[in-house]
């Protein structure tokens, strides 16, 4: 499967909803959405990953790069995430200490509006 | 022991190919289902390493990957062409701690071999010729026939 993108503003926070494989091929788009948002303005992101189906060290590539983007601007990058084969992946590489990951897209949202 | 052998034309494209096509040999090999994911995501980035290195230094060479199903192991091995580019390469890989105040920036040249050592429960990096070989396999289980 292709990658799907899409992405809408819940509580002033936006969502970026994945779906699909992140690989050498398809990531560049993802990094092209993750760079459009931060030049509009936004750096409160939150990245559903809940129907990837596939995800290698490009995509988390991607996720680290956009991580780096929004803190530039005091800003953050949470994923939602609770697939066991991905969450393998964050822990191998040691991304789970550089990452906020969380069970729901409202939990996400919870967690940064409490943070604020 | 049978062998499956692929070349592909270094492009980002064919790496989900191989993906495939190195995830059913392994599951007609009798690697067990829990095992499948690893094999996958580990060839896809040794694949992925290759494409970027042959984009680079040679990209009218071929990737070689070849599949070979024995009694007891799975054993993948990707080709790259040409070993330049993969001169600073170190094996095993540094952790990628990705722990606090490390510039996340830095993560992403080592991310891949850090995933494949993280998957593969035997890895080999060698030189064979001008190129690199990376060898990876799983225990197999009983042979999908």
């Amino acid at each position: 499967m292709d990658l799907k993108l899409e992405h809408h503003t819940t509580d002033g926070i936006e969502v970026v909803d994945v779906e699909g494989e992140i690989d050498v091929y398809t990531a560049p788009r993802l990094r092209e959405l993750l760079i459009d948002l931060v030049n509009s303005g936004h750096y409160q992101l939150v990245v559903n990953m809940e129907k990837v189906e596939f995800l290698d060290s490009t995509g988390l590539g991607v996720l680290v790069g956009g991580l780096k983007r929004v803190r530039a601007h005091d800003g953050s990058l949470d994923l939602v995430c609770t697939q066991e084969r991905i969450l393998k992946i964050f822990r191998i590489t040691g991304l789970t200490k550089v990452f906020g990951i969380h069970d729901s897209v409202d939990e996400a949202i919870a967690a940064r509006k409490s943070e604020k | 022991m049978a062998t499956v052998e692929m070349t592909f034309t270094p492009l980002p494209a064919h790496v989900r190919t191989a993906r495939l096509v190195a995830t059913a040999v392994a599951r007609r090999s009798g690697v067990p289902e829990a095992l499948l994911d690893e094999v996958r995501l580990a060839v896809g980035e040794a694949c992925s390493r290759a494409v970027e290195v042959h984009q680079e230094h040679c990209p009218g060479e071929p990737v070689r990957v070849a599949l070979t199903g024995g009694r007891q192991r799975f054993e993948v091995v990707v080709t790259n062409a040409s070993a330049v580019g993969d001169d600073g390469m170190a094996w095993p890989p540094p952790p990628a701690t990705g722990s606090d105040g490390q510039d996340p920036a830095a993560l992403p040249a080592q991310l891949g071999l850090a995933v494949i050592a993280g998957l593969a429960d035997d890895v080999q990096v060698s030189r064979n010729g001008d190129g690199l070989s990376i060898r990876m396999s799983w225990p197999v289980g009983t042979p999908a026939g």
